[in-house]
């Protein structure tokens, strides 16, 4: 036995070497192994079986269940709540109201703050008022129906023309005006409008469109003294919840534990902390137990966030030759109660090369439920208006729509003022083009019958989609060459965890079934930003790649020691550094491990900044083939095809996956989602998945091809990739309606397209 | 949108149908096979109200002697008392598909089934239909084609299609799209779901019955 401790003493006395940074610079990869690759998800496994651990599905020992009571008018006073009758439900455990200790919070920002965790001032139906704990949710909801509140009923305000005007019902304190009218100039739109041959103006009005994420928002608390571990169904565990939680309760951060390693959709609506959190904690303290408060799915349609209205117009100038000399927009909105980002206009002010350019943006506060991001927030609304725009400028020139785009490309862009470091809008216009049959298809008949084809196109770019820092990564590998990820980014169904391990996989030069990764839990692993803006993958995967590469090059200098050859002779071939020149040559790596007395050697991966005169946005162009029934007004899409460059495809399959999803989204966005208010109650009509129409298997067309343009960006990262989750839905709904113009000769401005309303253009086109 | 060519998928047995939700239960409420020996299931009988009775559930081909209030959903009972989490909850009102379990081989909302109501069938969830530890030939094709994203919906897809195959083992494209139109997926995969299907009615050797 002693000889095993004077063995161990020794050993501690031998050196160990960290992995450093090593000084040289890493190159883009020239043919890739497995980057590139369809392969199945590193946690397909997980999500098939069942197994995969979702907030929802967190179930903890003496777990008591959350609900919420919320306001059930449009606009009212609480002026008394009795929760007496409540209290001694069976089961019930905890009450709180906005008179609960701790529970006098702030929230929605501004200066003063817009309102509290439970305002007695409810601005819309959902606002919150009280919550109950019980030992299942059944005994909760009968809690929560027992609270007693008396409301004073305002009158309300749920659309934002009506909220301008002086007599309009008060939201806020300092009136309904959202903020101050938003406005941007770009050289002199008078001076383009009077270089224009043609001009066209028009107003296109887009409808509110609700997230409908699968996973309801929600989050399960467990308090361990004045440490706190929340599972929260997150787009973000650090800015989304971790930070704000901690901020908001007087916390240091490491006190709070934020975990999310399955999360059931989001599409934006879940990159800010919900009350939901800081209510189910303050139950939690009251109740000494784990609270689970998820809400129904009606309290999401009503209060977690959906994509505000527009209300856009668009005037355009344009030369003989098709060249853009002018675009002014205009768009007046409602972000709901309390303050929300609504902008439509970067998308104008960039996708076509255009001198003269001017956007006035304006809000007010109306009675209904607030905005949150959404996909590509402003982007498809954008290009509803925009893209039918040029649509129109086209068929007024005689022009070809593609060639109309074509025309006004740009390698330059106009709002960062550089040039991008791949400019895809060409490529995506021709080589969609060409995959569709564009020319083939305008060629065709519209046919005789009361079913009409039409063929549309439209193209698009995210503004975001670089990614960039702060993103890290701990990228560990083991004696026996498995490796072990640990990253605080999140995978919200877009397949981060399978790209990270496809890229480490490919550095490393070891089998994809060799990695493991550990995501989203702020306890364990590093920072990274939240998952919005399309930055998780051109955010993370270069922070993989680096750490990768610091693990291969600690291993390559110990062998290149060993073996008395250059390190850039060495790669990894199986368990083993082998020498290129000389494959006799080589150690395994446990020979090289323990020589050096270590069981894993570490790289810290960081994202490093994006170049400093290049602009990073990924581009895409949509075209969708449909049927028009002119009896019933039913629009069918039949086939879409998507050209998307977003840099390098890392997984071809989660590539081709994610496009799908954006351009059914967009299908909805198009022709059947809408948020319908009672105009005499200001209550939502149809707050529930049977009323409210996501699109389902038998609305989405079968045919439906996805062609990914790569141009070899070696400049954006040092993987190549820019996102993908937000411009595979910008394009698509505009691309829907240029094609249902296509079919019946009507410009459908306003979206949803339902039935009715084409019912009603092709009445209106009847009468003249 | 695209037509059922049908133009029954309300009483279609291979997809899930309100209709056929409603015959289903009102027969099979009664039967309560009392099974000795079942095992009991652990601290659900404190959270029980007065109105608790016991039922036996069989999920997955194991029987369960479990307390439940009548009003519980089968949904609820099976995540939250026996802990089957694979069963999602996406609305509670029988819109989405999320709850999709086979109850007697038929693909059924879990969400609409009472506890009750579910006694003396036999229940199939997600996790029942695991090979051991390896994934059943739906679950297998799901993986394969890349039909899902976030993965909310996907067990319900799965039992689902399932479902569809136990009645329908080689079905056309048609009949895929209305098995599946149950089933809301937000992320927008339905491609890969058809695909996946129709990969799974190729891998899957069928059993016969539940």
């Amino acid at each position: 036995m002693s000889e095993f401790y004077d063995k161990l003493e020794e050993s501690f006395r031998r050196s160990f070497e960290p992995a450093a940074p090593p000084d040289d610079q890493m190159q883009p990869w020239g043919g890739t192994r497995i980057v590139g690759k369809e392969l199945p998800r590193v946690d397909a496994f997980e999500r098939v079986s069942g197994k995969a651990q979702y907030t929802y599905d967190v179930i903890l020992p003496e777990m008591v269940y959350g609900a919420t009571l919320r306001c059930p008018h449009a606009h009212a006073m609480v002026k008394s709540i009795d929760t007496s009758a409540a209290e001694n439900m069976p089961g019930v455990v905890a009450i709180l109201t906005g008179k609960s200790p701790g529970a006098d919070i702030p929230w929605y920002g501004g200066k003063p703050p817009q309102s509290k965790l439970f305002d007695p001032h409810c601005r819309y139906q959902g606002d919150e008022v009280a919550a109950v704990a019980a030992q299942t949710p059944y005994q909760a909801w009968d809690a929560v129906k027992a609270i007693k509140v008396e409301y004073e009923v305002l009158p309300f305000v749920i659309d934002e023309e009506s909220a301008l005007k002086a007599d309009a019902p008060k939201i806020h304190e300092g009136g309904n005006a959202a903020g101050k009218p938003m406005s941007m100039r770009r050289g002199d739109v008078e001076k383009g409008f009077a270089e224009a041959d043609v001009e066209l103006e028009e107003t296109f009005c887009t409808s509110v469109q609700i997230h409908a994420n699968g996973e309801v928002h929600g989050s399960v608390i467990k308090w361990d003294g004045n440490k706190i571990t929340i599972w929260d169904s997150t787009q973000g565990v650090y800015d989304a919840c971790m930070i704000s939680f901690a901020r908001t309760m007087g916390l240091p951060y490491n006190n709070v534990r934020v975990i999310c390693r399955y999360m059931g959709g989001g599409f934006g609506s879940k990159l800010e902390m919900g009350k939901y959190t800081v209510m189910a904690a303050l139950l939690s303290r009251q109740a000494g137990r784990p609270v689970k408060m998820m809400l129904s799915r009606e309290e999401t349609m009503l209060c977690v966030g959906n994509r505000p209205n527009a209300k856009m117009t668009l005037k355009a100038g344009v030369k003989k030759d098709g060249t853009l000399t002018a675009l002014q927009l205009t768009n007046v909105y409602t972000p709901g109660a309390y303050s929300a980002g609504a902008s439509v206009g970067f998308l104008v002010q960039e996708l076509y090369k255009c001198p003269n350019v001017m956007v006035t943006e304006s809000g007010a506060y109306t009675n209904v439920g607030r905005a949150r991001a959404f996909r590509a927030p402003g982007f498809p609304t954008g290009a509803w208006a925009l893209e039918q725009m040029m649509d129109m400028l086209a068929e007024k020139l005689n022009m070809d729509p593609v060639e109309f785009r074509l025309k006004n490309f740009t390698d330059v862009s106009q709002t960062r003022k550089m040039p991008y470091s791949s400019a895809g809008l060409k490529d995506c216009l021709i080589e969609g083009a060409k995959k569709f049959g564009w020319k083939e298809a305008k060629a065709m008949p519209k046919g005789d019958s009361h079913i009409k084809r039409g063929f549309g196109m439209a193209a698009g770019l995210w503004m975001m989609g670089s990614g960039g820092p702060p993103y890290t990564a701990e990228v560990r590998m083991f004696a026996d060459g498995g490796v072990t990820i640990k990253a605080g980014a999140m995978d919200i169904g877009t397949g981060t965890k399978t790209v990270a391990c496809m890229v480490a996989a490919e550095e490393l030069d070891v089998p994809l079934e060799n990695i493991r990764i550990i995501n989203a839990d702020t306890a364990l692993t590093p920072y990274a930003s939240s998952s919005g803006g399309s930055m998780t993958l051109p955010g993370l995967v270069p922070a993989v790649r680096r750490g990768a590469w610091i693990v291969k090059r600690q291993i390559f200098e110990w062998a290149a020691g060993a073996l008395a050859v250059p390190t850039d002779d060495l790669e990894i071939r199986g368990n083993s550094v082998v020498s290129r020149s000389n494959p006799d040559k080589k150690r395994t790596l446990e020979e090289l491990f323990r020589s050096k007395g270590v069981m894993d050697v570490i790289g810290i991966g960081n994202r490093e900044p994006n170049p400093a005169n290049k602009a990073i946005m990924p581009f895409g162009a949509h075209f969708a083939e449909i049927e028009v029934n002119t009896q019933t007004g039913e629009v069918k899409v039949v086939r879409l095809v998507a050209a998307n460059e977003s840099g390098r495809v890392i997984n071809r399959k989660t590539f081709e996956c994610q496009v799908f999803g954006g351009m059914v989204m967009g299908l909805g966005y198009a022709l059947t989602e809408k948020r319908v208010m009672d105009r005499r109650t200001g209550k939502m009509c149809n707050a529930n998945l049977h009323d409210y129409k996501v699109p389902g298997a038998l609305d989405v067309p079968v045919n439906h091809e996805v062609l990914p343009v790569d141009l070899q960006d070696n400049e954006c990262n040092n993987v190549g990739c820019k996102g993908l989750g937000e411009p595979a839905h910008v394009p698509t709904a505009a691309a829907i309606a240029n094609a249902v113009y296509d079919a019946i000769g009507v410009r459908p401005n306003n979206g949803p397209i339902d039935s009715r309303m084409i019912l009603e253009l092709l009445s209106k086109k009847k009468r003249g | 949108m695209p037509e059922d060519p049908e133009n029954k998928a309300g009483e279609s047995n291979e997809g899930i149908s309100r209709r056929g939700f409603l015959s289903s239960v009102s027969a099979g409420a009664v039967a309560a096979a009392a099974l000795k020996g079942a095992p009991e299931a652990p601290a659900q009988e404190i959270h029980a109200g007065n109105k608790a009775v016991t039922i036996n559930l069989s999920v997955n081909g194991s029987t369960r002697k479990i307390l439940v209030e009548p009003r519980w959903t089968l949904l609820y009972v099976l995540r939250d008392a026996i802990g089957l989490t694979g069963t999602k909850i996406g609305c509670e009102r029988g819109e989405c598909g999320a709850c999709t379990v086979l109850i007697d081989g038929k693909p059924r909302y879990s969400c609409l089934t009472l506890a009750v109501e579910a006694e003396g069938r036999a229940i199939t969830t997600i996790e029942g239909l695991l090979e051991g530890d390896k994934l059943g030939p739906v679950q297998r094709a799901f993986a394969e084609e890349d039909a899902l994203q976030c993965g909310f919906c996907t067990p319900g897809q799965i039992m689902a299609v399932e479902g569809l195959l136990r009645s329908n083992p080689n079905p056309t494209l048609d009949q895929i799209r209305i098995g599946v139109s149950g089933n809301l997926c937000r992320c927008g995969v339905y491609k890969n779901v058809f695909n996946a299907a129709a990969k799974a009615s190729r891998l899957r050797v069928y059993k016969g019955g539940a």
